[in-house]
């Protein structure tokens, strides 16, 4: 059989699956529909988070960043699993006791303050809007690329399925969708790696494979020397800017994670405080499974491909590959314009080098003819590269698919309850009934999918510099907010909502300053200024900085105002303990 | 409900203790992240740990190992200190009756 019917096969059965699953669960009360009647267990909860949690973006584009980072690429290891540690020791559990519905809750009565809880809201939106475009936009490619629609059709199936399940079933529907996600995502990630770390280092564990033998020598050893020929540089040594850009990079990405509400809301869904904890836990472990594996991915693939393209000895004519015996997954990814070959000196072979690096250039080689070698394509074509059947290519698109629809969901869940339930039924009606609510939840997700499905069809170009935004505005304005709200009691409205501004300001300053205006180009206010100005910190980690900014004011500003309400006191120290 | 509760300053002693838990276990998470996968990272790489040079293998494989464990110590630790201080959930009657009674339990 080949890749297409496979593919059809495998997706159309997984998606079968979501669809029956949503019809079998469906929602009928408010509570089933935002933390799924709060009954799932510990376990079940980790896997649903897990799912909830691994994007599109962790499924295809993180091994495809480590490959050309190397050790740099550390901070996204680290920072998308340390977060997990932090959710478990200082929000899970408490947020869960308070035992309310959402985030914004938790601000606005904490803070005795309905302009916290809007603040609360707009952070939430944009943060949710800006990753669920990048959610639609992976679903719409990968049902453009292998089922051979254009892009749009991908996108409109894409959003059809989502809106079933996510609008009929709520939270319930969702997690136990996501439950089956996690398992075709897992099986389809670990399957090829298994199959490449046997074919490489004769282990078929890929994290015992990457620091197993290659020809007699430590695979990572001769990636390092393979690649360092070619004027790369180190994979094992190089890093992401300076120790203090990866040191501030590394914890953006660890209080972003523990600030997303639509991981936060994972922890509402469990019945004990105990679970809470023990359900991070559980999540964490799901994840971790992921997460090992991709520097394997990553170093075997970077392996595979620099030695496909270089297959001899660096400078003979005959050691770079002839581009007419090139593979068939290079034609492949040419088409998708992804992978982009220019013969520079007319010699029919493929010279590819780092060419910044004058002194690696051997005689004849007049550049670098490698000229686009998109990261985002080696998980895709990891297992077209090591030759595997056409089972395994098909159930990485499935994997690649469900890792985007149970994100999207899960986003999609976030931002309709901060509509129904924060803005509406707390600020604008708080006379509407459960059912007129749950009516208006189901229309804010309809709405929702609408604008994530609009900005997928128009993706602004920006769609990888939003990311940074997303992560800063989580890590500069939520997780501090939550973290004060429960081990301070001293901490007011005032200082709440200063530090929320302040915080967000400082990070949504610095980012626009470096990347224009909402992203639009040459718009920097400050005139030139040199690049990562503060420190030497790149735009992307500045949420590390955003947030202690927000620490500081929100201290500042509070103890010269007044003190708490009693009944904010009194909820902080119900929330410290569990039980009644 | 009130007559389970237990007195006010057990609180205050559940709340230190699982403070002090909290500390150790943030400063084994810093120093497994940061301590060993950035800072001291160019140190450790001059050990070698079969194919890994030690601070390359902390910092995309050890730390992440050292993170699962640390959550369910912690998850062990507070189940014991909830048993301690008698902070025992009874298997959630107040979830059924809804979130709002169990706001307004306090």
């Amino acid at each position: 059989m080949d890749v297409k019917s496979w593919t059809y096969i495998i997706v159309g059965l997984s998606f079968a699956s979501y669809i029956g699953i949503a019809i079998w669960c469906k929602a009928k009360s408010t509570k089933e529909f935002y933390v799924a009647g709060g009954g799932v267990s510990p376990i079940a909860n980790g896997m649903a988070t897990a799912a909830d949690w691994m994007s599109a973006a962790s499924f295809i584009s993180m091994a495809g960043l480590i490959a050309f980072s190397g050790y740099g690429g550390s901070v996204f290891l680290m920072g998308w699993t340390g977060g997990y540690v932090l959710l478990a020791l200082m929000l899970a559990p408490y947020l869960r006791k308070y035992g309310k519905f959402t985030v914004p809750e938790f601000i606005g009565e904490r803070y005795y303050s309905k302009t916290a809880r809007v603040v609360a809201v707009v952070c939430l939106i944009i943060i949710s809007v800006t990753y669920v475009i990048g959610q639609m936009k992976g679903v719409g490619v990968a049902f453009s690329r292998f089922l051979e629609t254009d892009y749009n059709t991908g996108l409109f199936v894409g959003m059809g399925i989502v809106f079933f399940y996510a609008v009929l079933g709520g939270m319930k529907g969702i997690t136990y969708t996501q439950i089956v996600q996690y398992v075709v995502l897992i099986f389809a990630y670990t399957v090829p790696a298994i199959f490449i770390s046997l074919e490489l280092t004769g282990n078929p564990i890929p994290q015992l494979g990457l620091g197993g033998n290659v020809d007699g020598i430590p695979l990572l050893q001769k990636l390092d020397t393979v690649i360092t020929d070619l004027g790369f540089s180190q994979y094992t040594t190089s890093t992401m800017g300076s120790k203090l850009n990866m040191f501030a990079y590394t914890l953006s990405l660890m209080i972003g994670t523990a600030g997303l509400p639509h991981v936060i809301i994972r922890f509402f869904t469990v019945p004990k405080v105990s679970d809470a904890r023990l359900s991070a836990g559980w999540a964490l472990v799901f994840i971790a499974i992921l997460y090992t594996t991709a520097p394997a991915v990553a170093a075997m693939a970077r392996l595979n491909l620099t030695q496909t393209i270089q297959p001899g000895a660096v400078g003979t004519p005959e050691g770079s590959l002839e581009y007419n015996k090139r593979p068939e997954w290079f034609k492949n990814w040419e088409k998708t314009g992804l992978l982009k070959y220019e013969d520079k000196n007319m010699d029919g072979h493929i010279q590819y080098y780092n060419d910044s690096n004058e002194a690696f250039a051997q005689s004849g080689w007049q550049g670098n003819e490698m000229t686009t070698v998109d990261k985002d394509i080696i998980v895709l074509a990891n297992p077209e590269i090591a030759k595997l059947p056409g089972w395994v290519v098909a159930l990485v698109v499935a994997g690649g698919l469900a890792a985007a629809l149970s994100t999207a969901a899960g986003l999609l869940l976030a931002i309709s309850s901060a509509i129904s339930h924060d803005l509406l039924k707390g600020i604008l009606k708080p006379e509407i009934t459960e059912k007129e609510e749950l009516n208006a939840s189901r229309v804010a997700m309809v709405g929702a999918i609408a604008l994530a499905g609009y900005f997928g069809l128009n993706p602004p170009d920006f769609a990888a510099g939003t990311v940074a935004i997303a992560f800063g505005l989580a890590a500069s304005s939520i997780f501090p907010v939550l973290m004060m709200g429960i081990f301070s009691k001293r901490m007011n409205k005032q200082g709440a909502i200063a530090g929320m501004i302040a915080g967000l300001g400082v990070t949504l300053l610095y980012v626009f300053q470096h990347k224009g205006i909402m992203f639009i180009p040459n718009t920097s206010f400050l005139g030139t200024m040199k690049e990562n100005w503060f420190l030497g910190i790149t735009p992307n980690a500045f949420g590390a900085v955003g947030a202690i900014v927000n620490f500081a004011v929100a201290f500042a500003v509070s103890s010269n105002t007044e003190e708490p309400t009693q009944e904010a006191k009194d909820l902080v120290e119900r929330i410290r303990t569990p039980g009644n | 409900m009130a007559d389970t509760d237990p007195p006010h300053n057990n609180r205050q002693a559940y709340w230190r203790e699982n403070l002090r838990i909290m500390t150790y276990i943030m400063a084994i998470w810093f120093f497994v992240s940061f301590g060993c996968g950035i800072l001291f990272v160019e140190q450790l790489n001059k050990i070698n740990l079969g194919g890994f040079q030690f601070g390359f293998w902390m910092a995309q494989q050890g730390s992440i190992y050292v993170f699962v464990i640390l959550i369910f110590i912690y998850v062990r630790m507070m189940n014991n200190l909830d048993k301690k201080y008698s902070f025992t959930e009874m298997e959630e009657l107040q979830s059924d009756s809804g979130p709002e009674e169990e706001a307004d339990g306090r």
